[in-house]
């Protein structure tokens, strides 16, 4: 039953993968359509980033002095101006590390 | 121009980084499927048949919490209809390809190969290959996801829980999109995004992450008018 389950939901996140790129063609968006969906990264990243960071494993909203929040601050600082993806992730993950482990141990 | 070689191996050097938070992230999955009790080789099987992070410990976390296979079905559905956008958005510059490799290409799009791909090919229009490219993201992201699950399901949770490193996946995220923070545009966009996204998180079947975009690209749509 569950290999069943696992394998109508394989289906199911190859055809959400597949059909866009196989049924869009140039003339079927228009510039308009094209305009928006040029801000696909930045409508949709954001429902990643934000739950994972201000809602905690049990489904509740974090403290405002949640490590989190410091960290993902630090990457965003270090990120814009580094334009460099190892240094914004290793500088969140430390200065969150530090905070868990320095001050609050 | 680049080669097909040329464009692959830029694909894997772009999608590279991303690794130091796909990795941990993908032997925490692998350990917590076998952690909640679910035969390995069906949490191993996921990752070739879903390949799809988040969504593998969301079915397999709904399934041991009692919910019906509709349930965890549907929801592994509705978290990876975030696809169709990419696929719109890739669509453009796969065009030129043949119905079979159309299809073929399509497996190995996921989150952030196709953040990368897409930089790239904004930049790279005029390349013939464009699509090595994004090949080079998506099998790298392949590959070092079976691996990673593997590892996980086969060594347990090694990486220590106390490190958090779930954390580097918001983080993954974040390296992606910060530079769009320089538009203000982008800016607003991104947090409607986010607080939508904050505001519907308990919308059944994980639907938050369909519900924001949705409502992002509508505000989207509204600051283009407005720019006119």
């Amino acid at each position: 039953m569950t290999w069943l389950s696992i394998t109508i939901a394989g289906i199911l996140t190859y055809f959400t993968r597949m059909t866009m790129i196989v049924l869009v063609r140039r003339d079927l968006l228009g510039e308009k359509i094209k305009a928006v969906l040029a801000y696909v990264p930045s409508a949709v990243f954001p429902a990643i980033i934000f739950p994972a960071i201000f809602i905690n494993d049990y489904g509740a909203y974090i403290e405002m002095n949640d490590p989190k929040i410091f960290g993902a601050l630090v990457a965003i600082i270090v990120g814009y101006f580094s334009r460099n993806v190892i240094a914004t992730i290793f500088s969140g993950l430390l200065s969150y590390w530090i905070i868990i482990f320095v001050f609050l141990s | 121009m680049l080669s097909k070689k040329q464009l692959f191996s830029r694909g894997m050097l772009d999608i590279a980084p991303h690794m130091l938070s796909v990795i941990p992230f993908g032997i925490i999955c692998g350990a917590i499927g076998v952690d909640l009790g679910f035969n390995p080789y069906l949490v191993y099987a996921m990752s070739i048949i879903i390949f799809g992070g988040a969504s593998q410990i969301v079915f397999l976390q709904l399934l041991s919490g009692g919910a019906s296979s509709l349930v965890a079905v549907t929801s592994v559905g509705v978290i990876n209809s975030r696809h169709l956008l990419y696929g719109a958005v890739l669509s453009e510059y796969l065009e030129k390809l043949s119905f079979i490799k159309k299809l073929l290409i399509s497996y190995v799009v996921v989150d952030q190969g196709f953040a990368e791909s897409n930089k790239f090919f904004k930049k790279n229009k005029t390349e013939q290959y464009l699509h090595y490219h994004l090949l080079g993201t998506g099998i790298t992201m392949w590959v070092c996801w079976q691996i990673a699950t593997l590892a996980g399901i086969i060594l347990g949770s090694f990486v220590p829980e106390e490190l958090g490193l779930k954390f580097a996946i918001p983080l993954t995220f974040i390296a992606i999109v910060v530079q769009d923070l320089k538009k203000l545009d982008h800016v607003i966009v991104m947090l409607v995004c986010g607080i939508s996204s904050l505001l519907f998180f308990e919308a059944p079947f994980k639907s938050y992450i369909l519900i924001s975009p949705v409502i992002a690209l509508f505000v989207a749509a509204l600051l283009l008018r407005l720019k006119k």
